[in-house]
């Protein structure tokens, strides 16, 4: 077994993941705990510049199974690309993003080796030469400390909860070409259509504007969707707004729906049930507007706001785009 | 042509409707006081079954891998439509992570191909709500030599041997073709879950395990011996199949506590609360002097 830490640098339509940038950030250090060194594995078609970019944010090397049957994700191909790669190269820590992707594909990699597996983590370090992996069970209500008696010791990362250190563009990584397993892929994916254009998803979303019962129906998600683009933010929701059928599921916040991590989580109309809270709690900070006084939303908020967000949310829009514009 | 479906189930805590019973002073959860319940996204697998069984014949096989009262989830399974169910459980496979759990799952789906009935589907929920890791699915269908539709919303077309199904991702859906057999993982947003069917409690209502005989006994002395029981409940369909280990195959090396890399040091409540509250008045300059701060905060 070796002390590196491998990293799977996700990308779609050769963009990477933020997320792959911020394991990078955690990998190194974690690897220079174990004496190695962070390295990264692309897997797809047309990776060409991609392995630099990589390089900028630590990786020291650069695995790259370009391939054009690997061009759309195939659970069965990934994996078996990446558990021969994982079975040459013996890293001590792997790492996937938990994205749509990375929770498909870990958790088959995980079988594949025989290892187990953190899910969904959110603070990594290296206790005693081992992985020590924290991540939120209880729909986010508790934390658990998971150790990893395999090798290697995997984790997903949930995205936008590391740090991300500051690119340094003189960087370079050897890049080694691997073989893609494509042998077996059953599964094939024939069609991909898109969310509404602009869309962002919450859980890997900087900024979520968020709207729940106090919206009043669909069209209340208006101002809402406003403040959202000005800021470049994705659009939430609760659980009460997704059920009245006013916004689609893939929006709900909390329980059910999602957990997410934000810099900035704006709650419009969203009373704060102990789902909600718990979904949305671990933002850095949280503004919330409501009519009610009395809404358990403002115990959790950093910034409350006492008022009709229908007031409330087009001015607090004109103030920001007057911040934003100088 | 007809397909038999087997589903995997899970009991679970609800922490989906936390109660204030259940809830801690300092806002944290008794885990104790939370009630045992058909994990949801297993509610919406099964329903995915269930249709398919109605729209081309076939068979629904419902398993489940817990302690004897998991038995409550069986029962509402076949409340719902269920034609076969079976009870997973093993006191060795306690402490089991997810790589041990769905060793033990593949070792079960296999016995169920073998002994009961060849299957050509197996469904699952994306995710269970006490542990949120969505890791059993994709490594049942790896260890089963499977291939996987994770997310999965709607079957589009089932014929020929093969599956058409949409998945739903976080931003937009894909289409994906497969050949049978394969595993599928469902989210909420696949369909709505029947109800237990009165006619199908009606007729289950008496439905058990071994592990109800002597519960039951003391209702019925009538019956005098669990052998007598354990005859009539069989004779009218109404006894859970039970498995454990060993009975699907399985090398206890490999489960429980033993068979987990994974080990839970320790877990810590969280409790919900913001340390730095302030009021901000609904007027522009307060909302300007916000703004300002959110965004010299950096946090933009």
């Amino acid at each position: 077994m070796g002390n590196n830490v491998l990293v799977f640098a996700e990308q779609r339509d050769g963009i990477l993941k933020k997320v792959a940038y911020e394991m990078l950030t955690a990998g190194a250090k974690l690897a220079a705990d174990l004496g190695g060194s962070v390295e990264a594995v692309l897997v797809g078609s047309g990776l060409d510049g991609l392995p630099d970019m990589l390089a900028q944010y630590g990786a020291t090397k650069v695995y790259v199974a370009d391939d054009p049957a690997l061009g759309l994700y195939s659970s069965e191909a990934y994996t078996d690309t990446l558990a021969a790669l994982a079975g040459q190269v013996e890293p001590a820590v792997l790492l996937v993003g938990a994205t749509a992707m990375g929770r498909d594909l870990a958790p088959r990699l995980a079988a594949c080796l025989g290892v187990g597996l953190a899910s969904d983590c959110t603070a990594l370090e290296i206790d005693g030469g081992q992985l020590l992996a924290t991540r939120p069970i209880f729909a986010g209500k508790a934390l658990a400390q998971i150790k990893l008696n395999s090798n290697p010791q995997m984790a997903t990362v949930r995205p936008n909860v590391l740090a991300v250190q500051e690119p340094d563009p003189g960087a370079s990584a050897t890049v080694e070409p691997i073989g893609a397993v494509t042998a077996q892929m059953r599964a094939r994916v024939v069609e991909i259509a898109g969310a509404g254009e602009g869309e962002i998803d919450v859980a890997e979303a900087d900024i979520i504007v968020s709207g729940g019962r106090g919206v009043g129906g669909p069209d209340g998600f208006e101002p809402i969707r406003h403040l959202a683009k000005t800021l470049g933010a994705a659009v939430g929701a609760s659980r009460a707004a997704v059920d009245a059928g006013w916004i689609e599921h893939a929006h709900q916040v909390g329980q059910t729906g999602k957990t997410v991590t934000p810099n900035l989580y704006i709650a419009c109309g969203i009373s704060g049930a102990i789902q909600h809270l718990a979904g949305m709690k671990t933002s850095k900070v949280i503004v919330a507007v409501n009519k009610d006084p009395e809404a358990p939303i403002f115990k959790l908020a950093n910034y409350g706001i006492v008022g009709d967000l229908f007031q409330v949310v087009p001015a607090m829009e004109e103030e920001f785009k007057k911040v934003l514009a100088e | 042509m007809a397909y038999h479906s087997v589903v995997l189930v899970k009991q679970v805590p609800d922490t989906a409707n936390i109660t204030g019973q259940a809830m801690k002073e300092d806002g944290t959860i008794n885990r104790a006081a939370l009630p045992a319940v058909f994990n949801p996204e297993d509610l919406n697998a099964l329903e995915m079954a269930l249709q398919v069984k109605e729209a081309h014949g076939g068979q629904v096989t419902v398993l489940t891998m817990g302690p004897p009262r998991a038995a409550d989830v069986l029962r509402q399974a076949l409340y719902r439509g269920a034609d076969r169910v079976i009870l997973l459980t093993d006191r060795k496979t306690a402490g089991s992570d997810t790589l041990a759990t769905s060793y033990v799952l593949k070792c079960a789906v296999e016995a169920i191909g073998t002994h009961l009935a060849a299957w050509d589907l197996v469904f699952c929920g994306r995710q269970a709500i006490d542990g949120d890791t969505a890791q059993v699915g994709p490594q049942v269908a790896e260890k089963l030599g499977l291939p996987q539709i994770t997310y999965a919303e709607e079957i589009l077309a089932l014929r020929n041997g093969e599956i058409v199904a949409r998945r739903a991702l976080p931003l937009g859906t894909e289409t994906v073709q497969c050949a049978l057999p394969c595993l599928l993982t469902v989210v909420g947003s696949a369909n709505v879950p029947r109800p237990p069917n009165v006619r199908r409690m009606m007729a289950y209502k008496l439905a058990a395990t071994p592990f109800d005989y002597p519960e039951l006994l003391e209702r019925w002395p009538e019956f005098e011996t669990e052998e007598a029981l354990d005859r009539y409940l069989a004779e009218r369909d109404q006894r859970i199949l039970v498995w454990n280990a060993a009975d699907v195959g399985a090398d206890y090396g490999r489960v429980g506590l033993a068979g987990s890399p994974t080990k839970v040091l320790k877990v810590d409540f969280v409790s919900l609360g913001a340390s730095d509250n302030r009021e901000v008045e609904d007027s522009p300059q307060e909302l300007a002097e916000m703004v300002r701060e959110l965004v010299q905060d950096y946090i933009l």
